[in-house]
């Protein structure tokens, strides 16, 4: 897909963020450690949280001699992924070596891919406040991670420094944006839906936090209807969505004031440091490396058969686009409440278990939209799948509304105490005599009693306040403490109140 | 003496009990005793361990199981392979005093085949050189001529084989660092096919040329080394799963009817005339013996040295990267910080070829030069082995010298592009990624052997060693041997 085909929004940046004549255009970075067992060129375990250099070999720690050999696996991620966004897979790609200094990198350089990349030109349709938008990807290339520095104390104090090679040579997969992106919310939004698609692939974990998804910017801004980009910055260290809208939104306004007052933008990279809510000039690229990229010469060209895509084509998932549809369909659920059911895979698939064999699966949906995500995010898959209360139990909660033992308001503080105690709502139900009273005479001399206390509420009803109905019913409630079943009580009430 | 003998001879002996493994390892360890100090072959000496492999090899024998036709037999390794907990420095100072944790492939073969290792060979620092100059730690002497250099980079390991200081060795090749000092010292040295040879635990130069290979006292000897190290190895994605065919089976064919190519382009000014005279002599003999002799036109071969400059220092200064004090080998103190740590490193552990190399890759690889130069360079790679692809429709094998002139004395060429220039008749051989053999082929009047080159098509090792075997047959030249003692 060419850029031009890419729907160009008309609308500015958020008015309150930046002066109006200017327009954003940002381009994603990013990086997504491959769940592959073993790592990209040699044998050794990914297991992240290790002891420092207890996972590593002669390959990995880039000793003199050893050759790479690629994880196939880490291959078939890719190319997983390059369907499910739409990519072109190149039938010949090529790993290269990129060169510069740093002790996280045993060899110097760092196996990646340049000229020609695993796979290319693809899209990835996004939701925003104004409808979908179709966000071009230019690439998407594997590589191999690098060490960690540890330091005694701060950098800046340390003596000595120690390199911890456990995460050098861990599979990396960066997929670059094209500049489609125009506002931090777009940017967030993006990244939102590139995260679902890893996770529901399974090809990554998805943790920002632990540095499993990282996230670069590239962003500059430009007068609104100008062609010409402007000079652009780039943007790292941005571990949260949180931090990628704000690192962005500080950006623009960085950028947009610069202008204003006529100073020259410096094509540099810039740190987000979230604890000062600013960026930090890194370095310059006057003093740019010089990569020295040329073709991997230790590895062949990886040649990528037709059959192959093919039968990797045939293992994708539902993935997020088409579950939302899938949702709308057969749940009819809002388009809203589908693109939040289906935010991940985790959330999803509690949703769908929940509300297997169920008679009302839009009830389920309000359960889980309404009070399961107040203790859980919709995008935390630990969390979702620690939540003490599983699908199941949830959908025993629900069958106890739904057979009338209970009412959607005890229903609530159910809830909450199954999600102190973790115990089943039946168990809390029976225990603490909550079992919904729906029987006749019973009511009838809750009700006889309350019509009879409140004779005046009663004349304003006769005298046409129907409101007053309301104020009945909750009395009626209140006696028995809400364990009445509100449709039996309002029935007793209008059959009993004409008589009176 | 068991020094003298080929390793099929020790062999032999050791299957009939007439030798034993300890035996013939303790004659070359007194050997390399006596006569190392004089021709300086070997970095390092592993006695202890030889002593007692050759003792595991001499049960292997009393119990009639052996493992193979190398088992027992003593054998030098140039110090660019990864021996594990034995130095492994690959001629430089950045890496004195670095044990590797593995050992390479061809390493652990020669082990399972039942080899003792005697040592680890001198060499050109990283492998950039053609007289063991470069070494960072001392010279190799030629065994012929004390003088006079045994040429490089696998300098000790061809010494070592002339000298009788190993019954054989490896080397590696990549743009003629076996031939040429195989030629210089008049042992047969060949490299195979790029791909025939796993490179694990080869410490690279440059990774699209660097090919294994090893030395032998004879043909016989050279094909058996190459048939145990040679193969597909899962760890050495560029090696080749083409089956490995039987060798030895190749060496009793005759070469009746077989074609030989002469390339007009190796007969040029400036190709001593003792060399010329003696490589046409090996022609006729070839004739002799019913090969049918042509001549054949490599007509890109004046450009191969110039892409060879281009292409294999910007892979090394890639490859020698990681040599920056941080994980193995030399970390000179006192820096300021982490760049002043790598160019007190860099600066004091690299030689002056080395760095030279470096600068010259790097500059190669620069942006805005790389079409220029590194780009040229493989398109003329490519010409280059297109001619040889021409020229092997019509001919199975071509034959032609394998140096410009013979062993020259130790410092006469200082001037690095003279140097360059020995390499001008083995470098398209790498470029093309074939395998090509050197023999002797004569001795000039000073009683300096003179080397014969002859070329294959790609994984066609067993026809170069056919013809290679065919000629040393019919020729006196590996009955003498250079007198070491005397001096």
């Amino acid at each position: 897909m060419s850029a031009e085909a890419v729907k160009r929004p008309d609308r500015q940046p958020d008015a309150s963020t930046v002066k109006q004549p200017y327009e954003a255009v940002i381009g994603l970075e990013v990086h997504a450690q491959l769940r592959t067992r073993t790592k990209m060129f040699c044998g050794c375990s990914t297991a992240f949280g290790a002891r420092p250099n207890t996972q590593t070999c002669p390959v990995c720690q880039g000793m003199p001699g050893t050759l790479p050999v690629i994880n196939r696996r880490a291959v078939e991620f890719g190319i997983k992924t390059a369907l499910a966004i739409n990519c072109t897979v190149n039938a010949d790609n090529r790993f290269a070596r990129k060169h510069y200094y740093y002790p996280d990198m045993p060899k110097n350089y760092q196996i990646s891919q340049y000229e020609e990349p695993l796979a290319e030109h693809g899209h990835l349709d996004i939701t925003t406040a104004d409808g979908m938008r179709r966000i071009g990807i230019q690439r998407l290339h594997l590589e191999e991670d690098v060490g960690k520095l540890v330091h005694e104390g701060t950098l800046e104090t340390a003596l000595s420094s120690q390199v911890d090679f456990n995460r050098a040579g861990v599979p990396l997969m960066e997929i670059v944006s094209k500049p489609d992106l125009r506002t931090s919310e777009e940017a967030a939004a993006y990244l939102k839906a590139l995260r679902a698609i890893l996770v529901y692939l399974d090809v990554c974990d998805g943790n920002m936090e632990e540095g499993s998804l990282r996230c670069d910017a590239n962003i500059s801004l430009r007068h609104a209807g100008a062609k010409e980009f402007g000079t652009k910055v780039e943007i790292k260290n941005m571990n949260s969505f949180k931090n990628v809208q704000h690192a962005l939104d500080y950006e623009i306004k960085r950028q947009a004031r610069a202008l204003d007052t006529g100073e020259r933008i410096v094509q540099e990279t810039r740190l987000w440091d979230p604890d000062r809510a600013h960026t930090v000039s890194m370095r310059s690229k006057e003093f740019a490396h010089d990569y020295r990229y040329f073709p991997e010469p230790d590895l062949p060209p990886l040649d990528v058969a037709a059959a192959w895509i093919d039968r990797i084509r045939g293992t994708l998932p539902e993935l997020p686009a088409a579950r939302r549809q899938r949702f709308m369909m057969a749940y009819t659920l809002s388009p809203y409440d589908a693109e939040v059911a289906t935010s991940s895979k985790a959330l999803a698939d509690y949703f769908e278990t929940a509300a297997q064999g169920s008679r009302n699966p839009k009830t389920v949906a309000n359960w889980v939209l309404n009070e399961v995500l107040r203790v859980v995010p919709p995008d935390d898959e630990k969390a979702i799948a620690a939540c003490p209360i599983t699908p199941a139990a949830l959908q025993e909660l629900i069958g106890l509304i739904e057979d009338g033992t209970i009412s959607g308001r005890i229903a609530k503080d159910v809830f909450d105490k199954m999600l102190a105690s973790g115990e089943g709502a039946r168990v809390i139900v029976a225990r603490e005599g909550l079992t919904q009273v729906a029987d006749a005479s019973e009511l009838g001399a809750v009700v006889d009693n309350v019509l009879s206390t409140h004779a005046k509420v009663v004349e304003d009803y006769k005298a046409g306040k129907k409101a007053a109905l309301g104020f009945l019913v909750g009395q009626v409630m209140k006696w028995t403490s809400g364990k009445a079943s509100p449709a039996v009580v309002n029935a007793l009430l209008l059959e009993k109140l004409p008589k009176l | 003496m068991l020094t003298r003998l080929t390793v099929h001879e020790l062999g032999a002996r050791f299957r009939s009990g007439e030798a034993t493994p300890s035996e013939a390892t303790r004659a070359y360890l007194d050997r390399i005793g006596a006569l190392n100090p004089k021709v300086k072959a070997y970095l390092t000496q592993t006695a202890d361990g030889a002593l007692a492999e050759a003792a595991q090899a001499d049960a292997r024998f009393r119990s009639k199981c052996p493992l193979s036709l190398l088992d027992g037999v003593p054998v030098g390794l140039k110090d660019v392979f990864c021996t594990r907990g034995v130095e492994t420095t690959c001629g430089s100072q950045i890496l004195r005093g670095f044990r590797p944790p593995y050992d390479a492939t061809v390493v652990a073969r020669l082990r399972a085949a039942g080899a003792v290792l005697l040592g680890k060979l001198n060499m050109d620092e990283f492998a950039m050189g053609s007289s063991t100059e470069n070494s960072a730690f001392f010279t190799t002497r030629n065994p012929w001529d004390l003088s006079r250099v045994p040429g490089g980079s696998s300098g000790g390991s061809a010494a070592a084989v002339a000298a009788d200081l190993a019954a054989a060795t490896l080397g590696t090749d990549t743009g003629g660092s076996i031939r040429q000092p195989a030629a210089f010292c008049g042992t047969v040295g060949l490299k195979p096919t790029y791909g025939r040879v796993s490179r694990y635990g080869l410490i690279a130069f440059a990774s699209s040329l660097d090919q294994v290979g090893p030395f032998g006292k004879d043909v016989a000897d050279t094909a058996l080394v190459l048939q145990t190290i040679a193969g597909h190895d899962p760890l050495d994605a560029t090696s080749a799963t083409i089956p490995v065919p039987d060798y030895a089976a190749a060496l009793s064919q005759g070469i009746t009817g077989l074609k030989v190519g002469i390339p007009n382009e190796y007969f040029i000014e400036g190709l001593d005339p003792e060399v010329e005279a003696a490589v046409r002599g090996a022609i006729a003999t070839l004739e002799r013996l019913g090969a049918e002799a042509q001549s054949v036109s490599l007509p890109h071969t004046e450009y191969g040295l110039a892409a060879y400059y281009v292409i294999a220092p910007a892979e090394a200064s890639s490859n020698l990267a990681r040599y920056d004090g941080v994980k193995y080998g030399l970390r000179v103190p006192g820096a300021r910080d982490v760049i002043d740590m790598y160019s007190r490193t860099r600066g004091a552990g690299f030689g002056a070829e080395v760095k030279r190399r470096v600068m010259l890759g790097t500059y190669a690889l620069s942006a805005g030069y790389y079409d220029a130069y590194y780009g040229k360079a493989q398109k003329v790679r490519t010409l280059v082995l297109r001619d040889f692809q021409r020229a092997f429709e019509h001919v199975d094998v071509i034959v032609a010298p394998t140096t410009p002139g013979v062993a020259f004395k130790l410092g006469e060429r200082e001037d690095p592009l003279q140097m360059y220039l020995n390499d001008v008749f083995t470098i398209p051989v790498n470029l093309a990624g074939l395998p090509g053999l050197s023999m002797p082929a004569g001795f000039t009047q000073n009683g300096l052997p003179i080397g014969l080159q002859i070329i294959g098509k790609a994984f066609d090792e067993a026809t170069i060693l056919k013809v290679a075997k065919a000629y040393e047959a019919a020729t006196p030249w590996r009955e003498r041997k250079p007198e070491l003692e005397a001096r």
